[in-house]
């Protein structure tokens, strides 16, 4: 567990513009799930989160409203953790 | 240790049912007497979960077509039409396909799964992007997976959700092609087909519906969704089964597109499978004449229809969101679901039992299809069996014993 990377998703206060991508999945993800959790870059989402299908998809959705994004399914197979969402997210949005 | 070992956790969940005494995807009949009765384990059972619409499995008609079509060309095509050519049925069933959608093109599949895989793979490619709504189906997820196209999902039957990911491609290059059902498979509820026509006019995108549980169903003629909605000339491709409203088997595809006959050169779902029977060709041929010919199944499919709605509606179930042949009554949980679908089929009524994944939310469903060819005692009777039951379970007050006929 890398302890920089250790996020406290009751972070809802924060002035959104300067949170990072990370800090903004974490509060996106406690939105969907509906309690806070604690994930870190490894932390693997449907495995750690005990998320099912339907859950990854609200929460895919809710990520790609809040950037103004759409993530290909086919990149969506590739996430697996938490860093791979987040660097697709950076990804598609250098594109947009 | 197996090489079916990565689906372990499927397994442990169909164990799970198993125990319970239940084996809902696994079900066998002693035989089918009629469109809506089959005999199970001895019992005689109705099938309210079967998709056949209109009833045409046992038209009398479609039957003898088929057994002449049989005894004078043969069980079998044994091969593609690209290898061993086209009967002059084939070439039938696709004019007389054509005329019905009023269309200058149609091409004949095996099964409707692989017109969808077929069709989605052709249109689109690497480079271009399609549009699915969240909720379809299986055939046509694995279709897009088969092309290459970007897939992009929109949220069920949101077309502002659509438009927004359209909006999102901003000038990037590629054709978009979105795709809608006309009626969904797991609730019954149908595509907002005039929104989404008005965002494919906006957003340059092409639009193809699929209209396997809508065919022969929705619309003055029978044509499905696009000619409820009146945008029939914004759908640029329609794609459809033979094995619900017209009782046999097989799909198809109709357009107005140029150069439509390329498809069968390049298209591997149509090229590199076995073409359909003569027999199965006839009565399909037979029953799209009925479709044209008897509006009134068309009628008494959406009086049943209606009845079982209203009648699951007034016994206390909560259903899907609009009166459409397939009816689903949403479960409160797995354990009460596979209860309620097993008690069901003790009491003599068949009928589909789904579990997530394969449900839009994460609520089972008992899944209901009526048919023209059920009589109002029947439908009558389901509503008796789902009452009893769903009080048995105390999903229904006991107090609630209005009969289902009076419904």
């Amino acid at each position: 567990m890398r302890e920089n990377h250790q996020l406290s998703v009751i972070s809802n206060e924060i002035d959104v513009a300067n949170r990072s991508v990370r800090d903004e999945v974490a509060s996106i993800f406690e939105q969907v799930i509906g309690h806070p959790v604690q994930i870190n870059d490894d932390t693997d989402i449907v495995e750690d989160l005990g998320m099912d299908s339907l859950g990854v998809m609200n929460f895919v959705m809710a990520i790609e409203d809040f950037y103004d994004i759409s993530i290909p399914l086919d990149r969506i197979t590739q996430v697996q953790t938490v860093a791979d969402l987040i660097a697709a997210v950076e990804e598609l949005r250098s594109e947009a | 240790m197996t090489i079916l070992a990565k689906h372990a956790a499927y397994k442990s969940r169909y164990d799970r049912l198993r125990a319970a005494g239940v084996d809902p995807f696994n079900v066998s009949f002693d035989t089918i007497i009629s469109p809506t009765e089959g005999v199970m384990k001895g019992k005689p059972t109705i099938l309210l979960g079967t998709h056949n619409y209109l009833g045409l499995t046992f038209d009398e008609d479609c039957i003898e077509k088929a057994v002449e079509a049989n005894r004078t060309q043969g069980t079998g095509t044994t091969g593609s039409r690209v290898a061993n050519g086209s009967y002059q049925g084939h070439l039938k069933l696709e004019r007389e396909l054509a005329d019905f959608y009023g269309r200058e093109h149609a091409m004949v599949f095996t099964t409707g799964y692989q017109a969808n895989l077929g069709v989605l793979s052709t249109l689109v490619g690497r480079g271009d992007h399609l549009m699915l709504d969240a909720d379809s189906h299986a055939s046509i997820y694995d279709g897009s997976r088969l092309g290459g196209a970007e897939v992009i999902r929109f949220r069920h039957n949101n077309p502002d959700d659509l438009y927004k990911r359209l909006r999102r491609l901003k000038d990037q290059p590629g054709d978009r092609l979105i795709v809608v059902e006309g009626i969904y498979s797991m609730l019954g509820d149908t595509a907002p087909l005039k929104e989404i026509a008005h965002v494919k006019r906006e957003t340059g995108a092409y639009l193809l519906v699929d209209e396997a549980h809508s065919m022969g169903v929705l619309g003055e003629t029978g044509r499905g969704l696009a000619e409820v909605a009146g945008v029939e000339d914004d759908v640029d491709f329609i794609v459809g089964t033979f094995s619900k409203s017209l009782g046999s088997v097989g799909g198809f595809v109709v357009s107005n597109t140029p150069d439509f006959e390329l498809m069968r050169i390049v298209c591997r779902p149509y090229m590199f499978t076995a073409s359909l029977p003569p027999g199965v060709i006839a009565s399909t041929l037979e029953a799209l004449h009925k479709i044209r010919t008897r509006p009134e199944l068309r009628a008494d499919l959406m009086r049943n229809a209606n009845h079982l709605y209203s009648g699951l509606a007034a016994l206390g179930f909560e259903t899907g969101p609009e009166a459409n042949p397939i009816v689903a009554v949403v479960m409160p949980s797995q354990e009460i679901a596979v209860a309620f679908w097993k008690m069901l089929l003790e009491s003599g009524l068949y009928l589909n039992l789904a579990l997530p994944p394969a449900t839009p939310t994460n609520a089972p469903l008992l899944r209901t299809s009526v048919s023209a060819a059920h009589t109002p005692a029947q439908i009558d009777t389901a509503l008796d069996i789902f009452g009893q039951v769903g009080r048995a379970l105390g999903l229904l007050p006991a107090d609630r014993r209005r009969a289902a006929g009076a419904v």
